[in-house]
């Protein structure tokens, strides 16, 4: 596998450190004018997701990571694993474990595509999309003549999450979601 | 293309305006502007800097040799101090290989001036008037390099030994590589927890560096009994602007510090580099007792602009020179 100097980590590359597979975030270079040179790094252990702030000497190499992100349409699940297959026309299939999919399960929908990261050729996490549209199942009914303001409710939607909307919306409705905070953001526009 | 430049044009006019002031500055108190070859036979041998090699050839058809372009002006400006020209700045490009980043690139601007008979004091409260002349800055204070460590992370750099030094560098810095030399540790250590922390409020000029970091400067006995660099660097707002010494005059020790770089880049795998011979001579004729101060133009700019990247302030930087 290649390898990359501290002068080539750029934001996004991947490198294994300390046995897991990492994306690099930030790199400074730092040197005094007399005095070694650094770089300082931010990195994403893309396993636990946890962030790491390392600084190597400037020059020193890290093993480049066998990750790749493939769009992959989301088929179904077995409800041990989650079932996505390549959108590359291969129509290859990948299952993703609880572990990989894990914030991202209540968000997917069949057939829409999903940006899912390959480790070693198996799913390591899937994203879903920042913003999703999703169909309200349960909630209770809406109050005429609420506007924007004022409380809100739980609604589930048919993947099985739970968001608190507004209290003018009814079952059936299509609301679009932030899947980063798990807001309410509007109405679906039809 | 990319053919714009990446800093805002008002920028490029306060450069210019900078640049003004200064000779202004040195007009007045009768410092001479010189100008000395950024290309030479023979270049730095500090091993923490890597000069970058051009190919000469003096005549069309003449065998093509490798020089360098400078890492800074010191030494040619030595050798007029040597040959009695007096007070004497410059300000010039100077090259660095391998060094970009936010605070970096390859080729930047310097101001280097030497005063003939100011002890290191005098040289600091003249680059304190340079600095209030250019901009808005309020006025300077001192630390030395023990009380910094005492103050930001309450260990004596003098006198911890190299085990526990490792250890407090491992368990802040996450450093991630192989076993660091003691000066490379404090390095690692000032340039992380110390640095950023200084010239904040004021601009703070860190003195007494331990004799192993004299590199071109006198070494002298501290009040404390350490033995420390005639050696100074002025922080402002976290950066380092300038790096000053009670020059070393000694052309013996000059000699000895030298091989002793080579000997060091030896066992780092690096090129041995030509001393300057010429250097040499000069200081065997006489280098007057001076103090001497290189200052990054670059870095200034970037405080008295705000600038928080080197690319804010340079036309082109190196990704589109």
């Amino acid at each position: 596998m290649a390898s990359y100097s501290t002068s080539e980590f750029r934001s996004g590359l991947k490198v294994m450190l300390d046995g897991d597979p990492c994306s690099v975030m930030e790199n400074e270079f730092v040197k005094p004018g007399k005095g070694q040179a650094f770089n300082r790094v931010r990195l994403r252990n893309l396993k636990t997701g946890r962030v790491w702030d390392r600084t190597f000497k400037s020059g020193e190499s890290l093993e480049a990571a066998d990750v790749m992100e493939h769009d992959m349409e989301y088929l179904y699940t077995d409800g041990e694993f989650w079932h996505f297959m390549m959108t590359d026309g291969t129509f290859e299939q990948h299952a993703a474990d609880e572990k990989a999919i894990e914030e991202a399960a209540k968000w997917l929908k069949e057939q829409d595509v999903y940006v899912v990261t390959l480790y070693n050729g198996a799913p390591l996490s899937v994203a879903a999309a920042n913003f999703v549209e999703l169909e309200v199942v349960e909630t209770d009914p809406g109050l005429k003549g609420d506007t924007a303001q004022g409380g809100t409710k739980p609604a589930k939607f048919a993947t099985g999450a739970v968001v608190n909307v507004p209290l003018f919306v009814n079952i059936g409705e299509v609301l679009r979601i932030d899947t980063r905070s798990g807001e309410y953001v509007s109405r679906a526009k039809s | 293309m990319n053919w714009q430049p990446s800093c805002p044009l008002e920028n490029l006019r306060a450069r210019a305006e900078l640049y003004a002031q200064i000779r202004a500055f040195f007009s007045s108190r009768k410092v001479m502007e010189v100008e000395t070859p950024l290309l030479s036979c023979a270049s730095a041998t500090d091993p923490q800097l890597e000069s970058i090699v051009a190919c000469l050839s003096v005549n069309p058809g003449s065998l093509p040799r490798n020089v360098y372009l400078h890492t800074s002006p010191e030494f040619p400006m030595k050798r007029l101090l040597a040959a009695g020209s007096g007070d004497i700045f410059q300000i010039c490009k100077t090259f660095r290989n391998g060094e970009t980043g936010q605070r970096h690139n390859p080729e930047f601007s310097m101001l280097e001036w030497y005063r003939e008979g100011f002890s290191l004091q005098a040289l600091m409260a003249e680059v304190e008037a340079l600095i209030q002349a250019v901009g808005n800055v309020n006025p300077a204070v001192q630390l030395s390099y023990r009380d910094a460590f005492l103050h930001y992370l309450s260990f004596d750099p003098f006198i911890i030994s190299d085990a526990e030094l490792a250890q407090k560098a491992n368990e802040l810095s996450a450093y991630n590589g192989p076993e660091l030399s003691r000066d490379d540790t404090l390095n690692l250590l000032l340039s992380q927890f110390i640095e950023p922390k200084l010239g904040r409020s004021e601009p703070t000029f860190l003195t007494e560096y331990p004799e192993s970091q004299a590199s071109l400067a006198k070494v002298k006995t501290s009040a404390n009994g350490y033995k420390v660099a005639e050696r100074f660097e002025l922080y402002l707002n976290g950066l380092e602007i300038a790096n000053g010494y009670d020059e070393l005059t000694d052309a013996q020790e000059q000699i000895k510090r030298f091989t002793e770089d080579n000997t060091i880049r030896r066992r780092l795998g690096l090129n041995e580099m030509p001393v300057d011979e010429n250097l040499i001579a000069a200081m065997q004729t006489g280098l007057p007792t001076c103090s001497g101060v290189a200052l990054g133009l670059d870095r200034l700019l970037m405080v008295i602009q705000g600038a928080a990247a080197i690319g804010q302030v340079l036309a082109f930087p190196i990704d589109r020179a």
